[in-house]
């Protein structure tokens, strides 16, 4: 029998809480399918007594369901109060495998093989995707677990941990401290987990803590009462099958993301980043007609915008026409610029203003504008600086805007950019600084976008993607060649150009090889090296914004030097016959490269003398230092390893050193302590919710007072330099006998230790309210510390030559 | 990446610099012909002396400028849109166009000119005085100044000499680490010991328990434990494999391994204790020390006065 409803709504996160309360106090027929046993299973997650936050600030909420920004479990409290309240369909254990069917009758099947059918489906299961359940009878026993939140909760049991990921490795580690622990691995080896977190696990099962089942799965598990076990587990080895007897079962299998399941409900992703959101009609509906997606999953990351779409997305159904949330924003935003407009009329009149715009749905453009500043400078204003470090893009709505850039000559050349053009998309996409100044010519307005909407709008658009990519390649093309190419020629050029990308250590072309062209690096860097009696030799590292490969095409010999990616690099490959006859028609072209050539050739007779020493330069690439735009080094034949530099940087920001002196590896007498690298392509930017992580005009990334301590970055800074830390706002300036006699006792904390208060990320923000730079670098009794940037990294390199 | 240290600092230009005032202070004191000989209250001493007592206040002021770090805000204000942050103006020049590019301030150039004016301090103080020590509030100043001048030539010496024995003795690994890999060694000895004889059990477990890394301040100068436990549980252990068969024998050679991995990892630990409590300790002396020196200098000045 299946049931028949009007609006299905799935995932019964705040989204899908909020359309479902709506529809309910509307009282229509409705149903809201939640996989796991509780609803709001994402925020359930949280660690204990996380303070849930909610921004943005400015956004108004409007939903049937509650929200104010509060203790994890008080949100929770609240919601499954309003969920009572208006008597919401919950089916909890609901998990959706697949939809069929078209708009009016939707057929949602569920992981036991119920089928419930409805006219119009809600999709709110946000980005977490479904954990890896077992996937044997038993799976669903109370004691049979896929999370773990405190291991010390448990003692005395026999516990069963599957999965030999770092959390499968990780909780069994925290639970062999108080219970006997089998882990049941389904390769030979534990090769899925960390170096550190590999180390400790050898350890416990050398020592016996630990008790190891490799090539092992769990074929099924039974609820028993025998000698004090409840569990019992039939596992196969490749040794054949074994009985565990058991208390509980933590199975960590990691979890797939929504994508593959949204897209097989016929669902179109435009791009296959993951930064790609589905396309969807300024009504929250996608290309599935009658298939609506709203919350996180639709690219709106924080709680106050998936409450709000669950209310919108309830009355378009409805047919009805409502006023957004944002629509007041909006209008404040656009009315110094448009008054007389409408939002709507508003928004059009800008993308006909903007044609790179004119492929944005309504709800992108809104969401575009919202994240995006709107302002007329002054005239003559600088909008930014040659070699500024910011990344924000601008779009022209009205004037005229001056860029002053260098030709590579040094000569200063300029050119208006009119109304409907855009610039700032180098920085935006080589990370590096800024190439041109640009200032207001009379009076205009601009929109200004941050970087992370701009790389969703790149990712989700397709037309956006073209455009930028032709433009960067034209740029980066004119920016390495030559200045004084002419349009037709830099469109044969781009016309026959090839962007290539490479991983971090493969080789764009090897030594010997015969020369396939020419090599623009538009972003990353590499370094080349040549083969010197047996051992590998690194004769010079070029960042973004350099080309190779000119040396064998000019004199038509094979490549003298192997050319590899030093960090994750793209090049512009413009192919040999492309280049030669480029050559044979432009000569200031020709006399570019040939100059260069000349100068490759005599700066390698040089280096010839004085190769660097390989395995350090490695070692810095490993380092992420190939990627940083600064980064702290300690010349440990200096440092008295006083700690100063921790004291310093703690004392400076609030009691949390950003920095740990001792961690972090050494090679040579150089130490890289674990400290941030202000990455040229920030990875812990990458998922950062409220937005809250920036950069600043002269590079340092730094996290605003808007993060809501969700540890994504911590987790996806590759270097661990992120930490979740208390913070204490009132920590004051301290009088001189505190200077005098309050330091020496103190020692450089790490974190304040209450642990329940509310924690946020923290990190170096390179000092950067600080006139007079850095205190770890400045407070260094010694001068042991200093900090380097792509630009001198060559050059201190040099000088650390063995003379 | 090599930096220069904090002798060389800025091309010896402290060094310079007290050079210049001793030479000039020896040059004085050598034409000056005061009546009725040198002693610090002819003009030339009372030259020396203030600018010996200014010498010494800077001296001193090292020690504040040294904690004194700015404050930033702990929060960074939430900047509303990315956008609205990346015009502001900054508040500094872009980093990275030279080496010294913060300019100014650093303390690796107070320390410098410490040392250096510091040293300058033996030449213009006992000019200062004329040589005319007695038992007296006057030479005891004198006496503790030399001590303060002497403590911080080791400091230097060590601040120069050491770092570079202690990445050579750490490597990779830092105490920590090895603390970690001595426990391990530990509980596998302690297991692979069960099978033998009790005396190896106890000298196994004596080296578990009684092996001391660190400690007091004067064990952990001497980066050494009288009869310790561990090489002596080594050195017993050469005697103890007579008599097994092959398969136990082997046995015995993965605990003789073990055990000697282990000495040398409490070798490096200690080495590791030893070299930062040199690096440190002297600082125990010349801080009080200097302080003391104040007191004794203010009454020296004070005692003058009283006399005139
Ligand atoms: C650690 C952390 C801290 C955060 N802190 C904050 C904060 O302080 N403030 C803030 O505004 N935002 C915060 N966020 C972001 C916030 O959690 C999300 O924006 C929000 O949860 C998105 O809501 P949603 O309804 O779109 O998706 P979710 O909340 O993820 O809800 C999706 C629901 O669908 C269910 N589901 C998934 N697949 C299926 C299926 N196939 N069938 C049935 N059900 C399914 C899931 O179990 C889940 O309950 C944080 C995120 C994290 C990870
Ligand atoms: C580093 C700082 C100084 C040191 C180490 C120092 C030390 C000495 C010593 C050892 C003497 C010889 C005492 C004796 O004759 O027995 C002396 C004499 C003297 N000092 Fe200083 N002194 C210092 C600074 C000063 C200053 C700043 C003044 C003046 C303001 C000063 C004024 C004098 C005078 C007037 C005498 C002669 C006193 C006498 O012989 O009766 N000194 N000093
Ligand atoms: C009268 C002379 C001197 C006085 C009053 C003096 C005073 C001080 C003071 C107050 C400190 C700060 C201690 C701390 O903050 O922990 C210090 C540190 C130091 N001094 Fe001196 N000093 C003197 C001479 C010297 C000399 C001659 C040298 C070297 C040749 C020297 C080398 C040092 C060094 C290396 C430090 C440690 C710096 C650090 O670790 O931060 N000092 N001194
Ligand atoms: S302040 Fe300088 S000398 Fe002290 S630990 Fe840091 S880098 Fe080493
Ligand atoms: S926090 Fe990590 S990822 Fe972010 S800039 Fe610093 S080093 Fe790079």
């Amino acid at each position: 029998m299946t049931e028949n409803f009007k609006i299905a709504i799935i995932g019964a996160g705040p989204a899908g809480i909020s359309a479902a309360t709506h529809a309910a106090e509307l009282g229509l027929s409705h149903i809201l399918l939640e996989s796991s046993p509780y609803p709001a299973n994402t925020i359930r997650k949280y660690q204990r007594g996380k303070l849930v936050m909610a921004e943005p600030a400015i956004l108004p909420l409007r939903s049937a369901v509650t929200f104010a920004a509060g203790a994890r479990e008080h949100v929770l409290a609240a919601w499954e109060k309003n969920l009572q309240q208006h008597h919401v369909n919950l089916r909890v254990g609901a998990q959706v495998v697949q939809i069929s069917g078209v708009k009016g009758q939707f057929e949602i099947k569920l992981s036991t093989g119920q089928v419930i059918s409805a006219e119009f489906v809600v999709l709110a299961i946000g980005l977490q995707g479904n954990i890896h359940k077992l996937g044997v009878p038993g799976q669903d026993l109370p004691t049979v677990q896929y999370q773990l939140d405190d291991p010390l909760a448990f003692e005395g049991e026999t516990i069963v941990v599957v999965g030999g990921g770092d959390a499968g490795v990780e909780n069994a580690l925290a639970l062999a401290q108080q219970n006997r622990v089998f882990l049941l691995n389904r390769g030979e080896e534990f090769t899925r987990c960390n170096e550190g977190n590999l180390q400790l696990l050898q350890t416990a099962i050398r020592e016996g803590r630990i008790e190891p089942r490799v090539n092992a799965s769990v074929k099924q598990v039974e609820a028993i009462n025998e000698r004090g076990f409840s569990l019992s587990l039939v596992v196969k080895t490749t040794e054949g099958k074994e009985n565990i007897l058991c208390h509980r079962v933590v199975a960590r299998l990691g979890a797939s993301p929504p994508r593959k399941l949204v897209e097989s409900f016929g669902v179109e992703f435009p791009h296959a980043d993951i930064m790609s959101v589905p396309k969807l009609s300024s009504q929250y509906e996608s290309n599935v007609p009658g298939l609506y997606i709203v919350g996180a999953l639709a690219g709106y990351p924080l709680i106050k915008q998936a409450l709000n779409h669950g209310f919108e997305v309830i009355e378009y159904i409805l047919g009805h026409e409502v006023e957004l949330a944002d629509e007041s924003l909006l209008k404040a935003k656009l009315a110094p610029f448009l008054p007389s407009y409408s939002v709507d009329k508003g928004l059009a009149s800008i993308q006909r203003r903007v044609p790179l715009l004119s492929g944005l749905t309504t709800l992108q453009l809104r969401e575009f504008l919202l994240e995006s500043e709107v302002f007329a400078p002054t005239p003559d204003e600088v909008i930014f600086n040659l070699h500024d470090y910011s990344n924000s893009f601008f779009s022209i709505l009205y004037g005229e805007f001056a860029v002053y850039t260098e030709d590579n000559d040094g000569k200063e050349i300029s050119f208006l950019l009119k109304e409907g053009n855009f610039f700032g998309e180098m920085g935006l996409l080589s990370g590096r600084r800024r190439t041109a100044t640009v200032k207001s010519a009379g009076h205009g307005v601009l929109i200004e976008t941050p970087r992370r909407s701009m790389l969703k709008l790149i990712n989700s658009v397709d037309s956006v993607r073209r455009t930028l990519d032709e433009i960067s390649l034209r740029r980066v093309v004119q920016a390495c060649l030559a200045g004084s190419l002419k349009e037709d020629e830099l469109d044969y050029l781009v016309h026959n150009a090839t962007v290539r990308r490479y991983d971090a250590g493969q080789v764009l072309f090897n030594q010997g090889d015969k020369a396939d062209g020419l090599y623009l690096i538009r972003r990353g860097s590499v370094m080349i090296v040549r083969m010197n009696e047996g051992k590998e030799e690194v004769l010079a590292y070029l960042p973004a914004g350099n080309y190779v490969g000119e040396k064998a095409l000019i004199s038509d010999t094979p490549r003298s030097a192997t050319v590899r990616a030093a960090v994750a690099t793209e090049v512009i490959l413009l192919e040999t016959s492309v280049v030669t006859e480029m050559l044979a028609r432009n000569n200031t072209m020709r006399d570019i490269v040939v100059t260069r050539y000349r100068e490759h050739i005599l700066a390698d007779q040089k280096i010839n003398f004085k190769a660097q020493p390989d395995d350090l330069f490695k070692f810095l690439m490993q380092q992420g230092v190939g990627e940083a735009t600064d980064i702290l080094l300690i010349d440990y034949s200096l440092c008295i390893r006083c700690n100063h530099c921790e004291i310093a940087c703690a004392d400076t920001h609030g009691g949390t050193s950003r920095l740990n002196r001792a961690a972090g590896p050494t090679h040579s007498n150089i130490h890289i302590p674990t400290s941030c690298r202000h990455c040229e392509h920030p990875h812990c930017m990458k998922d950062c919710p409220p937005n809250a992580i920036h950069r600043s005009v002269n590079g340092e990334v730094f996290i605003t007072d808007s993060c809501i301590g969700c540890g994504n970055c911590e987790k996806n800074c590759p270097y661990d330099v992120i930490q979740m830390a208390t913070i204490d706002p009132n920590h004051e300036q301290r009088s001189l006998m505190q200077v005098l006699f309050g330091s020496f006792a103190r020692k450089s904390q790490k974190t304040v230790s209450d642990v329940d208060a509310p924690k946020k990320a923290v990190k170096c923000d390179m000092c950067k309210d600080i006139a007079s730079g850095p205190v770890c670098v400045r407070l260094c009794p010694t001068g042991a510390a200093l900090r380097v940037g792509p630009e001198s990294l060559s050059m201190t390199m040099r000088s650390n030559q063995p003379s | 990446m090599k930096r220069v240290s904090l002798l060389e600092f800025k091309h010896y230009r402290y060094f310079k610099v007290s050079g210049f005032l001793m030479a000039a202070a020896i040059a004085a004191y050598i034409l000056d012909r005061p009546e009725p000989e040198p002693f610090g209250g002819t003009v030339l001493g009372y030259i020396l002396g203030i600018a010996s007592a200014l010498i010494v206040v800077f001296l001193l002021l090292y020690g504040i400028r040294k904690r004194l770090t700015p404050r930033i805000p702990v929060l960074n204000k939430n900047v509303e849109h990315e956008s609205a942050s990346q015009r502001t103006t900054s508040t500094r020049a872009a980093p990275h166009q030279n080496e010294g590019r913060y300019g100014g301030f650093t303390l690796q150039g107070w320390l410098s000119s410490h040392v250096y004016l510091g040293g300058s301090l033996i030449v213009l103080a006992t000019l200062h005085t004329g040589f005319q020590f007695g038992v007296n509030v006057h030479t005891l100043s004198y006496f503790l100044m030399f001590l303060v001048i002497c403590s911080g030539f080791y400091g230097t010496y060590v601040y120069l000499y050491l770092p570079r024995l202690v990445t050579e003795n750490m490597g990779e690994d830092t105490l920590e680490s090895i603390l970690l890999k001595i426990k391990d060694f530990d509980r596998f000895a302690e297991k692979r010991a069960l099978q033998f004889s009790d005396e190896i059990i106890e000298l196994v477990a004596l080296s578990r328990q009684k092996t001391r890394i660190g400690g007091n301040f004067f064990q952990q100068l001497s980066g050494r434990q009288k009869n310790c436990p561990t090489t002596l549980a080594v050195q017993k252990l050469q005697g103890l494999g007579k008599g097994y068969s092959d398969d136990k024998l082997k046995s015995f050679h993965d605990l003789y391994g073990i055990m000697a991995h282990k000495e040398t990892a409490v070798a490096r630990a200690r080495k590791d204790v030893k070299y930062k409590a040199r690096l440190d300790f002297w600082l125990y002396f010349h801080a009080p020390l200097s302080i003391a020196f104040l007191v004794a200098l203010v009454a020296h000045i004070a005692a003058i006065f009283f006399y005139w």
